[in-house]
């Protein structure tokens, strides 16, 4: 039973079709507004002829929780950029139609938006669906609905403390793809993935579901994408990218983002 | 009230964490369904209450202080050895975590009353503790920063965001999701994710049950008022939890005005906020258009915070309890008033309720008698109001 999907979720097909198109799958993360918005813009678009299935674009919060200092930086720049949630969402419709777009936010921005007009604007602007990291499967009932009421993927988290009595519920509600948290903690690219206790927990996945996974936290080097790529259908690389062209905009942060990718395929 | 499975109280409360901490959050909930039920666990924690914080705390009537005719009566939270209710709390979760297996204690401290009363526990029971503290608060509470260090904690100066509580409580989030396993995060209020606002409210209660019982003894009746200040709001609703069910009690919770509810540097949450989540649960947060959390702004650091615990927010929606606010100025006034009319240095935190409690007492008469939580001792604050009086 999948309690979300009321309609026909087109963008959810969107996104997990992107994710089984190539194995593995490159799902980039960029913070919408950092260091602009033009240049988060090139940057998608450049990561996206570079071959990425879909991008994960950040909404600027100032209290990210489940970020590392990289994210939490980035946001805080943004925010100082003054970019808000309807910046971001112009700018996953100006994308949309070239690589599926799934926003990254935390969710009391999408509380005051209100949720049914957040999941209705974000389907208007072209997103492809959303990830709010501090939405617990206990409270997520009537976000997931309202964005499958238009369309719109919604993956969920699987920590590594994650029970396969409650990753069954996830996966179950999850759309587009399940988003596997390599290890403890929050995100950036300082620690490595935990090897051993990550294989056990695909694996557990994989048996208890058939949807799309795709791995984040810590993914930053080649080495990491070639361990875990056999195991999965995505990764996702956030920090990392941030790093790469921190200090940089216009075509220099673009051109670093690149390398980077390249690097890591 | 008990909050709903879902940890509601009405609308508010809830559990808005990252899945890392989900497991957590499970596992501290049914610790703590099978130790309330457990009547040695509740025995061994008054033992302790009575020879190691101090307790019961008496009631003072102010009589200097006070300007009516009606008494204005002060709960002694600031004889706590520690010097604050903050122990109540942290003793009890401390040998929750003790019950759990868990090895290490995290918390988050604003005015630092919190860290010191963790790194107190963390010492008798020989738990490693890491306290997290804004930068700037750390600046302003420079003894307590002194006084938890002697004690063996760890203290982490936080220069993310505002460098104050909000900032500490998201660091102490961040460091409890890499090493939840081992660690158990103290929280030092009624705020955060379910299971917290109601464990920390009945290890707090104790304050409010105490005061019922020594107003029918020493003064022959309830109170017809009940005060105290609200941050996040533990002393408050240690206070209030025994005369909720006693309609005709007054009670009256004050929020930290800052230089004014209209001002925009203001810590009154539910005077100045809306309705939105913030670390974990959804209650009254000081907010912009777009959601993000705004800057505060109070003269007491225990304050300083731009939310407040959900069980006050349904307190609020339900008419029980009068959310009223204090400017800075005030408080200020009182904490002078107060040392030098009853010899008894007040927290700038339990000020703000000392100077909402004298301004109704005037209001008051017959056999109205006027009950105020002294939360703790200011101690901690000389420094700060010595360099806001020169």
């Amino acid at each position: 039973m999948d309690a979300c999907h009321l309609k026909e979720p087109s963008a959810t097909y969107r996104v997990e079709d992107a994710l089984r198109a190539q194995r593995p799958a490159f799902i980039p993360y960029l913070m919408a507004g950092d260091p602009d918005l033009e240049t988060t813009e090139a940057m998608v678009r450049a990561l996206a002829i570079a071959g990425a299935a879909a991008v994960e674009l950040g909404v600027p919060y100032g209290d990210p929780l489940a970020d590392g200092p990289t994210i939490a930086a980035a946001g805080q720049r943004a925010l100082a950029n003054g970019v808000t949630l309807r910046d971001v969402l112009t700018l996953a419709g100006r994308l949309g139609r070239e690589i599926p777009v799934v926003l990254f936010t935390y969710f009391n921005p999408v509380y005051r938006h209100g949720i049914e007009a957040f999941a209705r604007d974000a389907a208007a602007a072209g997103a492809a669906g959303a990830i709010v990291p501090d939405l617990s499967l206990e409270e997520i009932d009537p976000l997931c609905e309202a964005l499958a009421r238009n369309g719109l993927a919604m993956p969920l988290l699987v920590a590594p403390t994650t029970t396969r009595e409650r990753a069954v519920r996830i996966a179950e509600r999850a759309s587009g793809f399940i988003y596997v948290v390599s290890r403890l903690g929050v995100t950036g690219a300082g620690s490595a993935p935990d090897a051993e206790p990550l294989r056990k927990q695909i694996t557990m996945l994989r048996d208890v579901t058939t949807k799309a996974l795709a791995v984040g936290f810590g993914i930053s080097t080649a080495d990491q994408v070639r361990a875990i790529a056999p195991l999965v259908d995505g990764f996702i690389v956030g920090s990392a990218l941030i790093d790469a062209y921190a200090g940089a905009r216009g075509k220099e942060a673009v051109e670093r983002v690149e390398r980077l990718s390249a690097s890591l395929r | 009230m008990k909050p709903d499975a879902r940890g509601y109280f009405g609308a508010f409360g809830g559990r808005f964490v990252p899945e890392v901490l989900a497991y957590a959050l499970d596992e501290l909930e049914r610790a703590v369904a099978e130790a309330f039920e457990d009547g040695r666990f509740w025995s061994e924690y008054r033992e302790l209450l009575a020879t190691y914080v101090g307790r019961p705390a008496p009631l003072y009537r102010a009589r200097r202080f006070e300007t009516g005719g009606v008494p204005l009566v002060v709960k002694r939270e600031d004889l706590n050895h520690t010097g604050s209710h903050k122990i109540n709390n942290t003793l009890g979760q401390a040998m929750l975590a003790q019950r759990m297996g868990k090895r290490r204690v995290i918390a988050e401290t604003g005015a630092g009353q919190h860290g010191v009363a963790a790194a107190t526990v963390g010492a008798k029971f020989g738990f490693p503790v890491d306290v997290y503290m804004g930068a700037r608060d750390v600046e302003r509470q420079a003894p307590n920063v002194a006084l938890m260090r002697l004690l063996g904690a760890t203290v982490h100066s936080v220069s993310s965001g505002t460098q104050t509580l909000k900032d500490a409580t998201n660091e102490a989030f961040r460091v409890w999701a890499a090493e939840v396993e081992e660690s158990l995060s103290f929280i030092g209020s009624v705020v955060g994710a379910h299971p917290y606002p109601y464990m920390v409210r009945e290890f707090q209660r104790v304050i409010g049950d105490e005061a019922r019982e020594q107003c029918a003894r020493e003064y022959g009746r309830l109170p017809s008022d009940v005060v105290a200040c609200v941050g996040g709001g533990s002393n408050a609703i240690g206070i209030f939890t025994a005369f909720l069910d006693s309609g005709g009690v007054r009670l009256w919770g004050v929020e930290a005005a800052g230089e004014g509810i209209e001002s925009g540097r203001t810590a009154a949450s539910l005077g100045a906020g809306s309705i939105g989540v913030l670390h974990g649960s959804r209650s009254y947060v000081l907010q912009s258009a777009e959601g993000q959390v705004l800057e505060t702004h109070s003269i007491s650091a225990g304050l300083d915070y731009p939310g407040v615990g959900p069980e006050h927010a349904y307190l609020k929606e339900s008419g029980r309890v009068s959310y009223v606010s204090v400017r800075d100025g005030e408080a200020l006034e009182s904490f002078f008033d107060f040392a030098r009319a009853e010899g008894i240095v007040p927290a700038l935190e339990s000020a703000h309720a000392l100077a909402f409690a004298r301004s109704i007492s005037r209001e008051r008469g017959g056999g109205d008698l006027v009950l105020v939580n002294l939360s703790g001792r200011g101690d901690k604050d000389l420094a700060h109001v010595g360099r806001l009086s020169s």
